[in-house]
């Protein structure tokens, strides 16, 4: 799993100042298409040069949101704030806001360079101007060689450069992306992903960029807002999600996960222990949770915090007998898939450190799999 | 067996081309027919070409229908345009479907009642407001707006149905208004929609006879009026000749249009080579990078 590169270079968390303001505000937005709820109730604060994720998968409400952001559509009730001013009815074309579509829109009938300085005419400004923003810009998304080339004698990921191009050349407070890799191959999506954070950083523009893909979201994004049939679920850094999804949907929705069924039977404010019917011993938490001894919880435990050996592990509680079912070797790891008594199947990882290991567990053979006590996560809903 | 099938397919082609080609091309031998008769050849001559630009009756009506041509298929292309981007960018409003059934009804009504239905209107309306006064060039034009508007208004639509809304939100978000929005970006797109359906109105608007009948007067036929009323008294080698024109005419333009499509191609292709070299240095620099 892919970590954000932002998380790890500088400490960037305005959402934990208590002082910060934001800088779009989304307030109880609600949309409705005729009876469908698209978008239902949403809440959001986002802040100054984040890249804010609005993950989710086909048809909960994504692109239906963004387009309220840029004023496409009229939202049924709820208010948008844009640097404190309210942008509710202000029309597309009066606001300080671009969006990047899926689809990419370049005009067809115009050159890279009309198509880039396209908004900066609409905006009245000088000849000489405009001239030298459209350079600057084609320069910074490496297009300055295609100035002259029309649309459709350019491959689909210098399309998206123009469009991002034409966007960015308005300098807007806010920019909008609707699946803006979703339409480049695998090779040149990891490389594009990359160069929006450089140029996101580099002009410190904030962007909301809406995603089905749960390993952009993480590369991207400052934080990440998981969407679900038009509600957010959960908001936080892609490794809060990670680690601390609060919902069946959200730990399985990001990454992979073993996800465990179960009774709470011990329920203290400093751990609790839970019994599960695909399990002989029970899971063991080495923190209290918020609920009431004898009702049904979830243990979900990632797939690379689990540890496989052949010996019998020592411990009371957090282990498992499986037989090895199917390996899928994938060069950096190997993924197990091991079934339980129980017929459960149990995915785990584990990293091929050595290049050549003699004794390495195989097919069929029977091992067990344990975990420690802070590793799964107890989910309620 | 297979030799079979290639004759078979030679007689059927030969057969078609015969049905489709005899007919035009005995009009073009019999133009230049030196006898007056128009079944019996008399030696070769120009005569009937000449007979035919003296001929006033002819040449005024020729005039005049491409004066009433030009102008409805031009006002036609603006009035349709108008229609087909209310039909297909205002979504289900109020009066939709009686919009889009009013402007298609002429496709589908027998043109004698869209002819007769317009003669009643313009007496109607000469009774009771004097304007149009008597029927000529006016009705003429008015009633072929109103039924070559409905093809313009399909053709407008359907290319519009076909073009990425997106393109238009893209120019608003950029800070375009609507005005502008549809004369930077909708209407150079959809360009050749319109030509091509100035195209078809102007060429239905030329051989219209049933409807223009019902409404012209005295002293306003047109060219199909004319030649149809020539034709009742017996075909003579004169409209052979004006026949022969308009074919050749006719064929120039399909000529025009085939060159013109094929250089398309070839520049389509050019584009696609263009994109893939493209793409293949965006990999390259990539590697490097
Ligand atoms: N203009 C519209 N009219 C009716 N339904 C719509 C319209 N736009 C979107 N929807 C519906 O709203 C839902 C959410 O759509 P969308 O926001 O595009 O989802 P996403 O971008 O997350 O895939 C979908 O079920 C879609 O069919
Ligand atoms: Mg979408």
């Amino acid at each position: 799993m892919s970590t954000s590169p932002r998380a790890a270079q500088q400490k960037f968390e305005p959402w934990k100042d208590p002082e910060a303001k934001p800088y779009v505000r989304i307030e109880k937005i609600t949309k409705q298409f005729g009876d469908f709820l698209a978008v239902d109730d949403v809440s959001l604060d986002i802040y100054k040069k984040e890249i804010f994720c609005l993950l989710g998968a086909s048809g909960c409400g994504k692109t239906t949101l963004l387009r309220m952001l840029a004023g496409f559509e009229r939202p049924t009730s709820g208010r948008i704030y844009i640097d404190g001013v309210d942008m509710t009815s202000i029309p597309p074309y009066e606001r300080p806001v671009n969006m990047m579509f899926q689809s990419y829109a370049v005009f067809p009938h115009m050159t890279v360079e009309q198509n880039v300085a396209f908004g900066l005419k609409q905006e009245g400004l000088p000849r000489t101007e405009i001239a030298k923003r459209v350079v600057d810009m084609l320069d910074l998304v490496k297009l300055g060689q295609f100035a002259k080339r029309k649309p459709h004698q350019l491959s689909g990921g210098q399309r998206q450069r123009v469009a991002l191009a034409r966007s960015l050349v308005k300098k807007p407070k806010l920019l909008l992306l609707d699946e803006p890799l979703a339409a480049l191959d695998k090779k040149l999506r990891e490389h594009t992903q990359f160069e929006l954070i450089n140029i996101q950083e580099t002009l410190g523009v904030t962007f909301i960029v809406v995603t089905h893909d749960q390993e952009e979201a993480m590369t991207l994004s400052s934080r990440i807002g998981l969407m679900n049939h038009g509600e957010i679920i959960q908001v936080g850094t892609p490794s809060e999600m990670y680690e601390y999804p609060a919902s069946r949907f959200a730990a399985e929705f990001i990454g992979s996960v073993n996800m465990f069924e179960g009774r709470l039977i011990e329920d203290e404010p400093s751990y609790v222990r839970i019994e599960c019917d695909d399990l002989e011993v029970p899971i063991y938490v080495d923190h209290g949770i918020s609920s009431s001894p004898g009702a049904t919880v979830w243990a979900a435990i990632r797939p690379e915090k689990i540890m496989m050996s052949r010996e019998k592990p020592q411990q009371a509680d957090n282990w498992a007998s499986a037989i090895v079912q199917d390996i899928a070797y994938m060069g950096d790891m190997s993924i197990y898939l091991l079934r339980l008594d129980s017929g459960k199947v149990v995915r785990i990882t584990q990293p091929n450190t050595y290049r050549h290991a003699d004794d390495r567990i195989t097919w069929d053979e029977r091992v067990h799999l344990s975990w420690h006590p802070e590793s799964p996560v107890v989910v309620t809903k | 067996m297979k030799q079979g099938i290639t004759v078979f397919r030679a007689i059927v082609l030969t057969l078609g081309f015969a049905f489709l080609y005899i007919p035009i091309a005995s009009l073009i031998v019999y133009s230049f027919n030196e006898s007056r008769l128009v079944t019996v050849w008399g030696g070769f001559s120009t005569k009937w070409y000449g007979a035919l630009f003296r001929n006033e009756q002819i040449l005024n009506a020729a005039w005049l229908s491409i004066k009433v041509a030009v102008l409805s298929a031009t006002l036609a292309v603006v009035l349709g345009t108008l229609a087909g981007m209310v039909l297909a960018r205002f979504g289900p409003f109020k009066g939709r479907t009686l919009l889009s059934g009013l402007t298609t009804a002429p496709l589908v009504m027998p043109e004698v009642i869209t002819g007769l239905s317009l003669l009643l209107l313009f007496v109607t309306m000469e009774q009771l407001i004097g304007w149009p006064a008597g029927r000529g060039m006016t009705t003429i034009v008015i009633s072929h707006i109103t039924f070559t508007m409905a093809f313009v208004t399909v053709v407008v639509q359907s290319r519009l149905s076909q073009m990425d809304d997106s393109l238009e939100e893209a120019a608003m978000d950029l800070g375009a208004r609507p005005h502008k929005v549809f004369f930077l970006i909708t209407l150079p797109i959809i360009f050749p929609a319109l030509l091509s359906g100035w195209l078809l109105a102007f060429t239905l608007s030329l051989d219209d006879l049933v409807i223009t009948s019902f409404v012209a007067g005295p002293g306003s036929s047109t060219l199909p009026m004319v030649i149809f009323s020539k034709v009742r008294l017996g075909v003579s080698p004169d409209i052979n000749a004006l026949a022969t024109i308009l074919v050749v005419i006719v064929a120039i333009g399909a000529l025009v249009a085939g060159i013109f499509t094929a250089r398309q191609k070839k520049i389509r292709d050019r584009d696609a080579q263009m994109a893939l070299a493209a793409n293949q240095q965006m990999i390259e620099s990539l590697k490097k990078g």
